[in-house]
């Protein structure tokens, strides 16, 4: 049902979501924002279950923030990326589990940019590209294809526009926009919103 | 009936040593019996009592749904006497009291939709109660005033979200009264998400739309004239502001160009932006007990919901006036009663102004029927009139 994508260059991390929250069969919402910032230039993108999206990205949204106030200085989105898999990992097997899928996105000043996939069984891998949702069935392939670690700005763009021409195209589901972003050295930017117009 | 059984207990009690039993409390046999069966000297076996409401209230929230069938009828029924006539006891807890799970997830058996337009937000719903395929009431009160400024539609259980908006109802007053401000819609729902939030994966249903007006920063109870007084120049600004964020409302959240500048702003800036917009103005968010928190533009919820949609699709848009908004909403729920069986008999209307809410009176839809009726056999004839002119 929603779809989440990243992909890594050589010093930026391109993401995108959709923007439909549903309930059932209606679209409640056709501009809903699925990134949460975790810090000036790490994003956190959360799909699953409909109320413990919010919970937890927040959850691990205002812990990050206390870290930096107690401390004075960030944590990087390696060790954000773990502290939220151990969290995942904490309430796995619990009453309450979290059943969420994410993709944390991050620019660090000593490592570079970094992508990390998790998911609701708490599995953490950092990978050049990577899928969340029913598409990444459809788009995986694709990124395999196409993928350089040394793409450029541009370039990553127009992979990730490859990929959801084959969602309109192959997915039955109607995703209708996107919302794009970008971290680098100089923090998060926005880009243009990928709609998919009639072709 | 706890409260009945300890307070008779308590007076039994006091009577000490009497032989008589004055207060047999009405109604619940195994107490009656209890209480001419022991002596009253072995205080202890009394109190060991099976008072099913407080067991109720001692086990965590996450309980809930896995409450046996014993306990569960006979806290239902010791329930009833205190449910308000108006609310229904909930039919949920019938089926949930086989302890098998239900065949199908239960639609919220209703149709409510609220929308903001350019005059305030208007609220709209009917008012069937249904409960297993019969119709327990007819003539329910589905949107609850929770305040001046804010009222709220109700979906899901009826005895659940009537107890969850006094319960929001009361936290509100308690900040208003600690802060001296209202607090937002936006913190109204996020308060109600988290409130329910422990509750989530058990029976627990409620889907609530909130609809409100919030007020300027500076408030204390002295109603809206100090937000108003700012108000002309800051309100014009605001209905500004979202008619152009209507306008991009289907293209973008980030790139909220909605204060007319074309420079890219940064995400930390967008937010603050964002907030500093709604900081007054009509506001409406839908809350449910599985956790989703929406803020929008238009919401319709309940088993008559889609069709109430493709209604308000149609005809609803940011320019609206408040009497083409009050049609479209009433046209809207009463096709969705036409189609839906779990919703139906009449329509409420609210509108949220600045000034805070008004009531329509309660309009019939068996009226709008039939009128609708003789106007098709009118044009049917009408057509004939014509084929046979030809």
């Amino acid at each position: 049902m929603e779809y989440l994508i990243g992909i890594q260059g050589q010093d930026f991390v391109l993401v995108a979501a959709d923007n439909v929250a549903a309930s059932s069969i209606i679209q409640m919402k056709h501009d809903y924002d699925k990134m949460f910032k975790l810090s000036e230039k790490i994003l956190l993108l959360c799909v699953g279950e409909a109320g413990d999206t919010v919970q937890f990205a927040e959850y691990i949204q205002k812990n990050v923030q206390l870290y930096k106030m107690r401390n004075g200085y960030e944590l990087s989105p390696a060790a954000a990326a773990n502290f939220t898999r151990k969290n995942l990992a904490d309430y796995l097997r619990s009453r309450t589990p979290y059943h969420v899928n994410l993709l944390l996105a991050g620019y660090d000043d000593t490592d570079g940019p970094g992508l990390y996939y998790m998911d609701h069984l708490s599995s953490l891998a950092k990978a050049p590209f990577a899928a969340h949702g029913y598409g990444a069935y459809l788009t995986l392939s694709i990124l395999d294809r196409y993928y350089r670690p040394d793409l450029s700005r541009d370039e990553a763009v127009d992979l990730l526009k490859k990929c959801v021409e084959e969602l309109k195209k192959r997915f039955i589901l109607n995703l209708p926009s996107f919302t794009v972003r970008l971290i680098d050295k100089e923090g998060i930017h926005d880009l243009e919103k990928l709609t998919l117009g009639a072709k | 009936m706890a409260l009945q059984d300890i307070c008779n207990f308590q007076s039994v009690f006091e009577d000490s040593l009497t032989t008589e039993y004055p207060a047999v409390p009405h109604g619940k046999k195994i107490a009656s019996n209890y209480v001419s069966g022991l002596p009253f000297s072995n205080n202890k076996s009394l109190f060991h009592f099976y008072i099913p409401v407080a067991e109720y209230l001692d086990e965590s929230p996450i309980q809930f749904g896995q409450i046996s069938t014993v306990q569960n009828c006979s806290a239902d029924s010791s329930e009833d006497p205190f449910l308000t006539s108006s609310t229904l006891p909930t039919c949920l807890p019938f089926a949930s009291s086989q302890s098998v799970p239900l065949p199908f997830p239960m639609a919220h058996g209703t149709t409510t939709l609220a929308f903001m337009f350019q005059g305030g937000v208007l609220a709209a719903a009917d008012t069937r109660s249904s409960c297993s395929g019969l119709v327990a009431c007819p003539a329910s009160q589905k949107i609850l005033p929770i305040h001046s400024h804010l009222v709220g539609l109700t979906s899901g259980t009826s005895a659940d979200c009537a107890l969850w908006k006094r319960i929001l109802a009361r936290e509100l007053r308690l900040y208003q009264l600690r802060h001296g401000r209202r607090l937002s819609t936006s913190g109204a729902a996020k308060l109600l998400s988290h409130m329910l939030h422990p509750f989530k994966g058990t029976e627990l249903c409620v889907a609530a739309t909130l609809c409100g007006w919030d007020g300027g920063e500076v408030d204390d109870g002295c109603d809206y004239h100090g937000g108003t007084e700012t108000g002309p120049g800051s309100h014009g600004e605001t209905t500004k502001n979202q008619m152009t964020e209507q306008k991009n409302f289907v293209d973008s959240t980030n790139a909220k160009v909605s204060l007319a500048k074309d420079e890219r702003f940064s995400f930390s800036e967008q937010c603050f932006i964002r907030k500093k917009m709604n900081l007054s103005g009509p506001s409406l968010f839908y809350v449910c007990s599985d956790g989703t928190r929406l803020r929008g533009m238009l919401f319709s919820v309940g088993s008559g919901s889609p069709y109430a949609y493709s209604i308000l699709d149609q005809g609803v848009h940011w320019g609206l006036t408040v009497d083409e908004a009050k049609s479209i909403a009433r046209e809207a729920v009463y096709r969705a009663t036409y189609r839906d069986a779990y919703s139906g008999n009449c329509v409420d209307m609210y509108h949220i102004t600045s000034k805070g809410w008004t009531r329509r009176n309660r309009e019939d839809l068996k009226e709008e029927y039939y009128r609708e009726k003789q106007r098709r056999k009118h044009e049917k004839t009408e057509r004939r009139d014509v084929t046979f002119s030809d």
